[in-house]
C-alpha cells in the first residue's frame, strides 16, 4: 500500500508539472489574440475545476448536500476586489458613492511593483477564502444540523441572502451597491511586458495548489473521517468521530476554497458583481461535479474543462445560423440552441451515466493499472 | 390606511398564487421525498404556453373563443408536461439515492429554462389579457384587479376539492398510504407508479391555474420568471410543514403577505432574503414546520 501511494503521488505531481509546462508553452507559442476561445476555456476551466473540487469535498466526500457555493464565491470575489483595487482607481470605480470607504490596496501596501502585485494578490485571495470560511462557520452553526435536502435548500437560501446584502445601497461605499467592482489586478496583469505571457499559467498554478491541498486533506485522517460520515453517520459517530466538528470543518474548508475560487473568477472576468453569482452558477458547478463523478477529484477537474470548453467553445456553432453550400439552411440553429443541446446532454449523463466520467475513482488509479478488478473487489466487500 | 389595504390585498393575492404552486411541492415531497426543482419551471412553461396558444388560436378561432380554448389547452398541456417529466426524469431513478433524483430535477429545471430561452429568443413575452380577471375594480377605495379577489376564492375552492379527493376517494387513500410508507403501500397492492403520476398531474394542474392568476398581474414572462416564485412556494411548503396541504396554504399566505409588506417598504431589496431567512429560522427551530408530523429516524 505504501508503495502504491508513493507511486500515485509521483504520477500526480508529474502530471501536474507536465500540464503546467504545456500550458505555459502553449500560451507563448500560440498567439492569444487568434486563439481567444482556447485560452478563455483553459482559464475558466481551471477556476471552475477548483470550485467544483471544493464542492465535491462537501457533496462527494462528506455527504453534505450544499447549494451555497455561489454565495461563498461571491464573498471571495468581493473581498479580493475590494482589497486590490488601486487607490488611484477607487474614485472612478466608486463614482456613484463618491469614493470608497476603504482607501488602501494590498499590492501597493506591500511595496508595489511585481513583488507587491504577487504578494498582494496572493494575500487578497487568501483573505477572500478566510472571509468565506468565517461566514461559513457562522452559517454552519444553525444550518449544519439539517439533513440532506433541507440542508440543500437552506444553503441555497443563504446564497440568495448574501447576494441581496451585497447589493444593498447602504453598503455602497464598500461593495459599490449593485454596480460592478473593476480595475483590479487580473490574470492578464501577470503577462510580463515584452517577456513571456503567464496569465494562463498563473490560473493553473493557483487552482492547482488549492486542489493539491484539498487532495492532501482528503487523504489524511480528516479525509477518512469525512468519508466515514458520508457512508454512514451513525456508524461514524459510534466509531468516535465528532460529527458536528467534522461537518463544520468540511463546510468551512470547502467554503474557503470556494472563496479563493471566487477571487480567481473575479480575476478571470475582470469584474466582481453580485448578480453574476446566482443559483444558476451553483447548479452549473453541481452539474460539473455530477458529470465528473461524485467523489472523484480528478473527475471534477476533467469535467470542469470539458464543461467549459463545450459550453463556451465547441458548441458555439449551434448558436449561429448556418446555410450549407447548396443553399440548405440547417434547421434549429440560432441563439440559445447551444444551451438546449447542452442541457439535453447533461440530462443523458444524469439519467444513464449516473456515475459520471470517473465514478469515485481517481486518474492515477487508472494510470497505475489499479483500476477495475482490485477496486471492485474492495467495493463488493462492503 | 389605503396604502395598507392595497399592500394587504396584493399580499393575499400573491399568497394564493404561491399556495397553488406550494401544493405541488408538498404533494410530491410527501410521496417521493423529492424537492421537485423543476416545478417552478413547469409553472413558467404554463405561462408561456398560454402566450403561444392564444396567438396561435387567434388565427383560427373566433375572438370570443380564443381565451377559453387557450386556457383549457394550456392547462392540459402543462399537465401532460408534468406527467412526461415524471416518467422520463424521475421514474428511471426510483431506486437511486435521493441525491441523484434531486440532481435530475435540477437538470430538468435547467433544460426547461434553456428551452424556453431558445423558443422565446430570450425576449420577454407579453401575457395575454384575460377578460373578466384583468379588469380593474375598486375595493375600500383601493383600485385593484379582479384577479386579487378571484385568487383567494379559487384557492379555497381548489383546496377543498383537493382535500375531498385525498380523504374520500380510492386514489386519495392510495396517495396517503404511499406518503406514509412507500414500500408497504407497494406490498399492499397499490400501483405506486400510477399514484405518483396522479400526484404530478394534480401538481401541474394547480401550477397551471396558479400561473394564469400570477402572470395576469405582470406584463410579461421571461424564461427565469418561474425560478423565484417556485423557490418561494417551496419555502411556503416547508414553512407550513412539508407533506401537509393546509400547511402549504397557510405558509403561502404568510410568505405572500410578508413579501408584499417588505416590497412596499424601503427594504424591498431584502424581500427574497427575508423569505429565506424565515426558512432557515423555521428549519432550525421547528424542522417539521407548522403542521408537519414529527418523524423519527430509525437506524
Amino acid at each position: 500500500m505504501e508503495k502504491t501511494n508513493k507511486k500515485r503521488l509521483w504520477i500526480t505531481l508529474l502530471c501536474a508539472a507536465a500540464l503546467l509546462i504545456l500550458v505555459t508553452l502553449l500560451e507563448n507559442v500560440l498567439d492569444p489574440s487568434k486563439n481567444v476561445m482556447l485560452f478563455i476555456s483553459l482559464k475558466k476551466g481551471a477556476v471552475y475545476a477548483l470550485v467544483a473540487v471544493s464542492m465535491n469535498l462537501l457533496n462527494g466526500f462528506t455527504g453534505l448536500f450544499s447549494l451555497g457555493q455561489a454565495g461563498f464565491m461571491l464573498l471571495g470575489a468581493y473581498t479580493y476586489a475590494i482589497l486590490t483595487i488601486p487607490t488611484d482607481q477607487r474614485d472612478a470605480v466608486y463614482y456613484i458613492y463618491n469614493g470608497s470607504a476603504i482607501n488602501f490596496s494590498l499590492p501597493e501596501l506591500l511595496g508595489g511593483g511585481p513583488v507587491g502585485l504577487v504578494l498582494g494578490v496572493l494575500l487578497a485571495l487568501i483573505l477572500g477564502g478566510c472571509v468565506a470560511a468565517a461566514v461559513a462557520w457562522l452559517i454552519g452553526l444553525p444550518v449544519l444540523r439539517l439533513k440532506s435536502d433541507y440542508l440543500a435548500i437552506a444553503t441555497l437560501g443563504f446564497g440568495e441572502i448574501i447576494r441581496a446584502v451585497f447589493q444593498w445601497d447602504k453598503l455602497g461605499p464598500v461593495t459599490n451597491g449593485a454596480n460592478a467592482l473593476k480595475n483590479f489586478p487580473t490574470f492578464s496583469s501577470f503577462n510580463i511586458q515584452g517577456g513571456p505571457r503567464l496569465s494562463t499559467c498563473v490560473a493553473f498554478l493557483l487552482a492547482g495548489i488549492c486542489i493539491a491541498v484539498i487532495l492532501l486533506l482528503i487523504n489524511s485522517t480528516y479525509g477518512r473521517a469525512f468519508k466515514a460520515i458520508r457512508d454512514d453517520e451513525v456508524a461514524a459517530e459510534a466509531m468516535g468521530i465528532n460529527l458536528a466538528r467534522h461537518k463544520r470543518l468540511s463546510f468551512c474548508i470547502s467554503s474557503f476554497f470556494a472563496g479563493v475560487g471566487g477571487g480567481l473568477f473575479a480575476m478571470l472576468v475582470n469584474q466582481a458583481q453580485a448578480k453574476t453569482f446566482t443559483t444558476a452558477m451553483t447548479y452549473e458547478i453541481l452539474l460539473i461535479v455530477v458529470i465528473g463523478g461524485i467523489g472523484s477529484v480528478s473527475g471534477s477537474c476533467i469535467a470542469a474543462f470539458l464543461y467549459v470548453a463545450a459550453s463556451e467553445w465547441w458548441l458555439r456553432f449551434l448558436d449561429t445560423e448556418t446555410v450549407l453550400k447548396n443553399g440548405f439552411k440547417v434547421p434549429f440553429l440560432r441563439t440559445g440552441f447551444r444551451m438546449v443541446v447542452f442541457s439535453v446532454i447533461i440530462m443523458i449523463v444524469v439519467l444513464f451515466f449516473r456515475r459520471g466520467i470517473m465514478g469515485d475513482r481517481e486518474l492515477p488509479d487508472l494510470l497505475a493499472g489499479l483500476s477495475g478488478k482490485t477496486r471492485r473487489k474492495e467495493a463488493s466487500g462492503k | 390606511m389605503q396604502y395598507a389595504i392595497s399592500i394587504l390585498l396584493s399580499g393575499i393575492s400573491l399568497g394564493g398564487q404561491y399556495a397553488l404552486i406550494a401544493i405541488g411541492y408538498t404533494l410530491v415531497y410527501g410521496i417521493l421525498r423529492l424537492i421537485n426543482f423543476a416545478h417552478g419551471d413547469v409553472f413558467m412553461v404554463a405561462g408561456l404556453l398560454m402566450v403561444y396558444l392564444t396567438s396561435f388560436l387567434g388565427g383560427i378561432l373566433p375572438p370570443a373563443a380564443v381565451i377559453p380554448a387557450g386556457l383549457l389547452l394550456a392547462v392540459v398541456l402543462t399537465v401532460v408536461l408534468g406527467f412526461v417529466i415524471e416518467r422520463a426524469a424521475y421514474k428511471p431513478l426510483r431506486e437511486a439515492p435521493r441525491m441523484s433524483v434531486m440532481i435530475s430535477a435540477i437538470g430538468v429545471s435547467y433544460l426547461l429554462q434553456n428551452l424556453a430561452t431558445y423558443i422565446t429568443g430570450g425576449l420577454p413575452q407579453m401575457y395575454p389579457e384575460i377578460p373578466g380577471i384583468s379588469k380593474t375594480i375598486t375595493i375600500a377605495g383601493v383600485p385593484t384587479k379582479v384577479v386579487t379577489v378571484v385568487t383567494p376564492v379559487l384557492v379555497l375552492v381548489l383546496v377543498v376539492a383537493l382535500t375531498q379527493l385525498i380523504n374520500h376517494t380510492k386514489i386519495g387513500m392510495a396517495m396517503r398510504a404511499a406518503a406514509k410508507d412507500f414500500e408497504t403501500a407497494q406490498l399492499m397492492g397499490i400501483r405506486i407508479n400510477a399514484v405518483i403520476s396522479v400526484t404530478f398531474v394534480i401538481g401541474s394542474f394547480l401550477a397551471a391555474v396558479g400561473s394564469v392568476l400570477y402572470f395576469t398581474n405582470y406584463p410579461s414572462i421571461v424564461p427565469l420568471s418561474g425560478a423565484l416564485p417556485g423557490l418561494r412556494a417551496f419555502v411556503a411548503a416547508v414553512f407550513g410543514g412539508i407533506g401537509s396541504i393546509p400547511g402549504a396554504v397557510v405558509g403561502a399566505f404568510i410568505i405572500g403577505i410578508s413579501e408584499s409588506v417588505i416590497k412596499g417598504s424601503s427594504w424591498s431589496i431584502f424581500s427574497d432574503a427575508f423569505t429565506f431567512a424565515l426558512l432557515i429560522v423555521i428549519l432550525v427551530a421547528k424542522p417539521t414546520g407548522l403542521f408537519g408530523e414529527k418523524v423519527t429516524d430509525k437506524v
